[in-house]
């Protein structure tokens, strides 16, 4: 609960200069950061975006220099690790069957599928919110054909239809950023459209109504921003659930190409040596765990900081 | 028996939040005697519920309460729940302010009062169910057998409420406490419950805490009345001496604060401006607008719900119209009708000579500079997302796009300052100020524009009753200055009356009278308006003592039903619920003073 300002104190205050106000954004990020488990997370998460960014640079290996001498070494302190790979020099993660440093793939794959984690969820995002608050404020019949569309779209398996689309117009990188975003977008439109139906109830919309505003500009102005709340906390799972479904595609060979690398494809290639060199699976995997974990703690604590009255 | 029922001495509530601990009661000592009503009156956070939270120990977790309640001398405070429990129910009932939320909905009311019988009386199934049917209709409710296999939800907010009084006194309590009992209620309802409540201390002797915020129910009911603020009680004594004798500044405050409606000009309160002209800004002609409600069933046809049932008006410049009526009389639709935010089903509307269904869409969105509305939640009607500036100036950026943002931001001040804002607020948000302060951005919202007819729709109903006289006194005071019309809804007679040249009462969609403030009271002529004026509780306990009542029995009926509307009629009436129905017209008594047809009483 805020406490009304006194009336005197914000006279005094209020003479002097215009208050700056503490919006609803403002108590959300105060509560945010009182929650441990998202503030940590967004330090880590945080650092392997920093490192995925930077880390190469600092890197002595090339993503895709191939290293015929130290093939499928184990990392240098790892139990079992041969005096033969020291040769190549020092890897922490160790090299993958074709003698590449896996740190330096780690890191590159972190690029790529934290790339396609949040460009898959613009395009959900800018799609699904313009979608479903424009349905939800003109209701009726528009509505109805319009979130019949969307029922149509999610009938179609979505998988057959990367597939296809991939068959069609080759492994495109970018391809592959609009095929998860046009699939992510359908599940935005209905949460964006059922908010917009409570919203649009409110009697700070009659009152704009009735202050001469127009439908777009409802939209814009009003319902927009107050639909933010719960489509910030589903961006926070949507962006794991792309990364998911990218390293899905790569797992199946429909990602992305060699020699580019994505945490899918590094756990794909792992899988298939996990027996001879665990490390090849443990670290990727471990990253896109580490990752996957924070974004869900954020989301939590997002949640919990944006409508705390629910908890 | 002797000495009093229920003693409270020294009680302390404090409740631990994040933002620190909050002193919601602050030693609170008093006493009930037997068959004797102890009104308890505040304005909302006063700490007037919680006490009796305390009292019987409905604290939530994380309240703690200190110091004594002994209940017929014995200690009744912090004692174990099963203990607590033998009292509570039984000896020690509470009814709460919302009775859909405290009847449970999946059963039937006569289980839910059988229940609570045989848990605290142990009486056998055929007994509690004979002492059930009793007891609903010590509270008057009709065909009590028949109500019994009803669930809540089938029942209409008053019968609800009179269930809830008979389950706590099946159990013969020696004291009832009633929070707020009738303020979800509306007034001819309240006025039945509280007959109801004024007979069970009589009949069955039974101590009677009421609380309330309403100085005019406890006027009505109570014998000695407690005064509450900040959590303290500031004045306490008999119903007389704090009505006709307050010591406490804040008692005579509050008392000054009542829109009274026997006294509509008080002194120290704005007066309603005189006419300038008769110059008709605003005619209504036979309005009329139908929702379609479609009945159960797949195929069933859809009946029209008269919301608004053919009502025309005029309105001259710079005159208050008040609109008064129960929920459901279609008051708010009738409002959002005129400034067309809802789509009229019939009748004309002219504005200035200019019928406004006939006019194109951008000539509308230019009209609304000249039509605006003020709503009833403060807060609902604000974007919370938006700073208190920002809302203000909305409309003067959508309906004036020639002005710079210098000079809005300069309008914006200076209306800020007109309605009593500190200029400095523009960057605050409305969740940082109280209600009052939020029913004044709403109506600077509406004055920016300078409109020539603001709509009120029970603007300050929602309001404490200190807040509610600042913001009338301020809508006055920029009437007088703006020289605009205003039409004024509310449920509330008293204050529609001090406010408003003239008052139109409806019932259920259709005018039944139309008249200048004055006749409306002195010479009110249908039976639901005198219905309506009896009802309205008025804070002189002498008054309330003396007032003879003229009582409607039952509730509201469905607007679906076309029966309703000739409750008054009913020599006309063709029983049937469908039926196309004769439709009573207006007849002119006096110059100015209409009245619908209605049967003789």
């Amino acid at each position: 609960m805020s406490v009304p300002f006194s009336d005197k104190t914000a006279q005094i205050v209020g003479l002097a200069l215009e208050v700056k106000g503490r919006s609803l954004w403002d108590d959300a990020r105060r509560r945010l950061f009182r929650n441990r488990a998202a503030v940590v997370s967004i330090v880590i998460l945080g650092a392997i975006a920093l490192a995925a960014v930077f880390g190469p640079f600092f890197l002595a290996y090339s993503f895709d220099a191939q290293n015929y001498d130290i093939v499928s070494c184990a990392p240098d302190w790892w139990p079992d690790h041969s005096v033969l790979c020291n040769a190549g020099g020092s890897h922490w993660f160790g090299t993958d069957n074709i003698g590449r440093d896996l740190l330096v793939r780690t890191l590159y794959g972190a690029r790529v599928s934290l790339a396609v984690g949040l460009i898959a969820t613009l395009v959900s995002l800018v799609i699904g919110v313009t979608y479903g608050a424009t349905a939800g404020y003109l209701g009726g019949r528009i509505d109805e054909l319009m979130m019949r569309f969307v029922d149509v779209l999610y009938s179609i398996p979505y998988i057959f239809l990367v597939i296809i689309l991939m068959v069609i117009f080759n492994r495109n990188f970018f391809l592959l950023f609009v095929a998860i975003g046009a699939v992510e977008w359908l599940t935005m439109a209905r949460i964006v459209r059922g908010q917009t139906l409570s919203i649009k109830q409110k009697e700070f919309i009659e009152a704009a109504r009735a202050g001469g505003v127009g439908p777009v500009g409802i939209i814009a102005r009003h319902i927009i921003p107050n639909v933010f709340g719960p489509v910030i906390v589903y961006v926070t799972l949507t962006v794991p659930a792309s990364i998911l479904a990218e390293s899905f595609l790569s797992f199946l060979g429909l990602g992305i190409q060699e020699p580019l690398t994505s945490w899918g494809v590094l756990i794909s290639e792992g899988a298939a040596q996990m027996e001879t060199a665990p490390w090849m699976l443990i670290f990727p995997a471990a990253f896109m765990a580490v990752t996957l974990f924070c974004f869900n703690f954020i989301g939590d604590g997002l949640r919990d900081a944006l409508d705390p009255k629910d908890r | 028996m002797t000495g009093p029922i229920l003693e409270v001495s020294n009680l302390n509530v404090i409740f631990s939040t994040p933002d620190g601990d909050v002193h919601a009661v602050k030693d609170a000592s008093f006493a009930i005697n037997e068959s004797e009503c102890l009104g308890v009156v505040g304005e909302s956070g006063s700490g007037k519920s919680q006490l009796f939270m305390a009292t019987i120990g409905l604290l939530s977790a994380n309240g703690k309460a200190s110091g004594s309640v002994k209940y017929r001398g014995q200690e009744i405070l912090n004692i174990s729940q099963p203990r607590l429990n033998k009292l509570r129910g039984s000896k020690i009932t509470m009814i709460f302010q919302d009775p859909l939320t405290s009847l449970t909905p999946h059963m039937t009311t006569g289980a839910q009062i059988i229940e609570a019988l045989r848990v605290h009386s142990g009486l056998p199934r055929d007994e509690a169910e004979k002492r059930a049917i009793e007891v609903l209709e010590l509270v008057r409710i009709p065909e009590a057998r028949r109500r019994m296999k009803q669930f809540p939800h089938e029942l209409s907010g008053g019968m609800r409420q009179r269930v809830m009084i008979a389950m706590a006194t099946a159990c013969g309590p020696d004291l009832l406490i009633a929070d707020e009992p009738t303020t979800a209620l509306d007034v001819t309802v309240q006025a039945q419950i509280l007959e109801i409540m004024r007979d069970l201390k009589v009949e069955l002797k039974t101590a009677i805490v009421m609380v309330s915020h309403d100085m005019g129910v406890i006027a009505g009911v109570a014998d000695r009345v407690a005064v509450m603020r900040h959590g303290e009680i500031v004045e306490s004594g008999p119903v007389d001496d704090i009505f006709y004798k307050p010591r406490a500044d804040y008692t005579k405050m509050l008392l000054d604060s009542m829109p009274r409606l026997d006294r509509p000009d008080r002194a120290g309160h704005a007066h309603v401006p005189a006419l300038k002209n008769d110059k008709p800004l605003l005619e209504v002609e036979d309005l009329t607008v139908h929702f379609p409600v479609r009945g159960a069933g797949l195929f069933a046809k859809s009946r029209p719900l008269r919301a608004v049932d053919g009502v025309s008006f005029t309105l001259r410049e710079g005159e208050t119209l008040g609109i008064v009526g129960e929920s459901g009389c279609g008051k708010s639709t009738l409002a959002r009708a005129v400034l067309r935010l809802l789509p009229k089903t019939q009748g004309t509307v002219v504005w200035m000579t200019r019928d406004l269904s006939q006019i194109s869409a951008g000539d509308q969105r230019r009209l609304r500079k000249e039509l605006q509305i003020v709503f009833q939640d403060p807060l609902a009607s604000l974007d919370p997302r938006m700073t208190i500036g920002e809302s203000i100036a909305e409309p003067l950026k959508t309906l004036q796009t020639e002005l710079s943002r210098d000079e809005i931001k300069r309008r914006v001040r200076k209306i800020m300052e007109q309605v009593g804002l500190e200029p400095g607020w523009i960057n605050r948000y409305p969740h940082e100020f109280s209600g009052g302060q939020n029913q004044r951005v709403g109506i600077a919202r509406a004055m920016i524009v300078e409109p020539k007819l603001v709509i009120c729709d029970e603007a300050v109903s929602a309001l404490d009753v200190s807040i509610q006289a600042q913001i009338i006194d301020l809508i006055v005071k920029l009437q007088t200055d703006f020289g605009m019309s205003m039409i004024f809804i509310s449920h509330d007679l008293s204050v529609v009356r001090q406010i408003s040249h003239r008052v139109m009462v409806l019932y259920l969609g259709r005018v039944v009278e139309f008249a200048d403030r004055e006749t409306i009271y002195k010479d009110a002529q249908h039976p639901y308006t005198k219905a309506l004026i009896s009802a309205v509780p008025i804070p002189d306990p002498k008054l309330e003592r003396a007032k003879k009542r003229l009582k409607l029995s039952g509730d509201l009926p469905s607007p679906l039903d076309t029966r309703a509307q000739l409750n008054f009629l009913k020599s006309r009436l063709i029983d049937n619920a469908d039926a196309e129905q004769y439709r009573p017209k207006l007849v002119e008594v006096a110059p100015g003073h209409l009245v619908a047809e209605h049967d003789p009483i």
